[in-house]
């Protein structure tokens, strides 16, 4: 028994120690909230930036809930710029930097009866779009306004689901669960041949800009800042774009 | 039991299983105030969300039973079924399965596109984006906790009772709900307190599956994830959270007191 112990701890010994030395001089990893949408880009940007990137995607109002209920994270990349300038006048991030454009489009799967925007007024009509809180949703709900009322009243009751990230839009519409789903038009790419997009009106297409910033309590706010400077110029930059994101506008 | 080094050991981790399980249970209170709670009570989506959650896990609960208890009594009592071993482990799969998985494969069963989709279209049945989907999850996640209960408490009669009620003449029917049915209550009523809360808390297969949309698919775990996700709504998440605990915890005590279920009384630990 006594031998046994004394091997296990000669094991763990000897463990520390090659823990030790390969973590010598090596930064620790930086943590990244990434939008839903941004899933695609962040990563190929990650896996490009040599540095090791630990990288959690969700709707940027869950990403926000979390980071002002004191998750740690290094840099917070949003699909909007109310949730980073919300937290930055809280004192939680440092000043956000807007990084990248998108667009809304109505995406369809193969065989909706959906062909245009008129269309999602048709009672029956199955849409899903994103929950309120989620900038997808808070786009689509831009879009509908600029409506006339009766229609946008009409295209709301043929609302049937409010998911909570982009991501789920486009799964349920990949299921064929729905006829219509407004997700960005870099999903809808992303989708492939599994979605035809239903190009809108450009007087009716909302705002719609990414602004990332440093989560202030970050450890490593030097790493934190060249991950978004590459966001802006470098790599990462180059990812948005072979994604389809606009530059800033 | 001696006092020995174990003993002392066995009661701190004890206690360091009753502190860790209760203390996030008791931060939602503290975080809340009673006044908060009755506040968010008031808002309509939250009525409406408990009020949904109640009549799915109800009706939910009702088919589970109706169905799920002559189905365990076969299952436990008839040894010579056919593929009884199987059935045993595949009725408790969904047990272990992850609730994402849950909803997947019931979108790949019963979804548009799935393998009855088309059967389903044709007879006009909805279940994505509908409350009947929210059922079907339901039942599909909380089913396995009823059954694999009910098939240890039948299994656990006396077979000479149930042998005795047939040779005084009773019938199958008759020895299950005379004999059977009141010997496997307690068994019974815990599955069903686990299943009930399993449905209460349902929340992965439900959203992947059903979806989310206010007064009809978004039942209340839902809410508190909608809640969670607005900006300022962590309250009314935390508010939700603290009904759903109380109602989940008053729906297990109940179950416990109706049965007289005396727990770990019967064991008596602790005395040398």
């Amino acid at each position: 028994m006594r031998r046994v112990l004394l091997i296990l701890a000669a094991a763990v010994l000897a463990g520390s120690l090659l823990a030790g030395c390969g973590s010598d001089g090596e930064e620790p990893p930086l943590t990244v909230l990434g939008a839903s949408s941004l899933e695609t880009a962040l990563s190929e940007y990650d896996r490009s930036a040599g540095a090791a990137v630990r990288a959690s995607f969700a709707g940027s109002d869950q990403l926000a809930a979390q980071i002002r209920r004191g998750a740690p994270a290094d840099v917070f990349a949003s699909a909007d710029t109310e949730y980073p300038a919300e937290l930055y006048r809280a004192g939680l991030v440092e000043k956000p930097v807007v990084f990248a454009a998108n667009e809304l489009v109505l995406a369809v799967p193969p065989g909706s009866p959906v062909a245009s925007l008129a269309d999602l007024a048709r009672p029956g009509t199955k849409l899903v779009v994103g929950a309120p809180s989620v900038p997808v949703g808070r786009y689509t709900r831009a879009l509908l306004a600029r409506l006339p009322r009766g229609e946008r009243r009409a295209i709301e009751r043929n609302i049937r689901s409010e998911e909570p990230e982009v991501g789920s839009v486009v799964a349920k519409l990949e299921q064929g669960a729905a006829d219509a789903g407004f997700l960005y038009v870099t999903d809808a790419e992303a989708a492939g041949d599994g979605l035809a997009t239903v190009r809108t009106p450009a007087r009716l297409q909302p705002t719609i800009a990414y602004a990332a910033a440093v989560v202030s309590h970050s450890d490593v706010r030097a790493a934190a800042h060249r991950y978004l400077d590459g966001l802006l110029h470098g790599q990462g930059a180059g990812a948005l774009r072979r994604s389809g994101f606009l530059p800033p506008p | 039991m001696r006092r020995s080094p174990f003993s002392a050991l066995a009661a701190l981790a004890l206690l360091a299983t009753v502190a860790f399980l209760l203390v996030p249970v008791v931060a939602v209170f503290a975080d809340v105030g009673p006044g908060r709670l009755l506040e968010a009570l008031g808002e309509e989506s939250a009525r409406e969300a408990l009020r949904l959650s109640l009549w799915t896990t109800l009706l939910a609960v009702v088919i589970v039973v109706a169905v799920g208890t002559p189905a365990a009594y076969l299952l436990a009592r008839y040894e010579g079924l056919p593929g009884r071993s199987l059935i045993l482990t595949a009725i408790e799969l969904p047990l272990v399965m992850p609730p994402a998985v849950a909803g997947v494969a019931l979108l790949a069963a019963f979804g548009p596109q799935g393998i009855f989709g088309p059967l389903l279209d044709s007879a006009g049945v909805e279940l994505v984006f509908e409350t009947a989907g929210v059922v079907v999850a339901l039942v599909f996640v909380a089913a396995p906790f009823y059954l694999s209960q009910g098939v240890a408490a039948f299994a656990a009669l006396d077979g000479r009772q149930l042998e005795a009620a047939r040779t005084l003449g009773a019938g199958p029917f008759r020895t299950f709900a005379t004999v059977a049915l009141p010997g496997a209550r307690e068994g019974l009523a815990s599955g069903l307190a686990l299943a009930w809360g399993r449905a209460l808390g349902e929340f992965g297969a439900t959203l992947l599956f059903a979806g989310s949309l206010q007064g009809v698919t978004q039942t209340t775990p839902l809410a508190i994830f909608a809640e969670f996700s607005r900006p300022g709504g962590f309250t009314a998440a935390l508010a939700l959270s603290a009904v759903l605990i109380v109602v989940s915890g008053a729906l297990l005590l109940g179950v416990k007191l109706l049965v007289g279920e005396r727990g770990p009384a019967r064991g008596r630990p602790w005395t040398s």
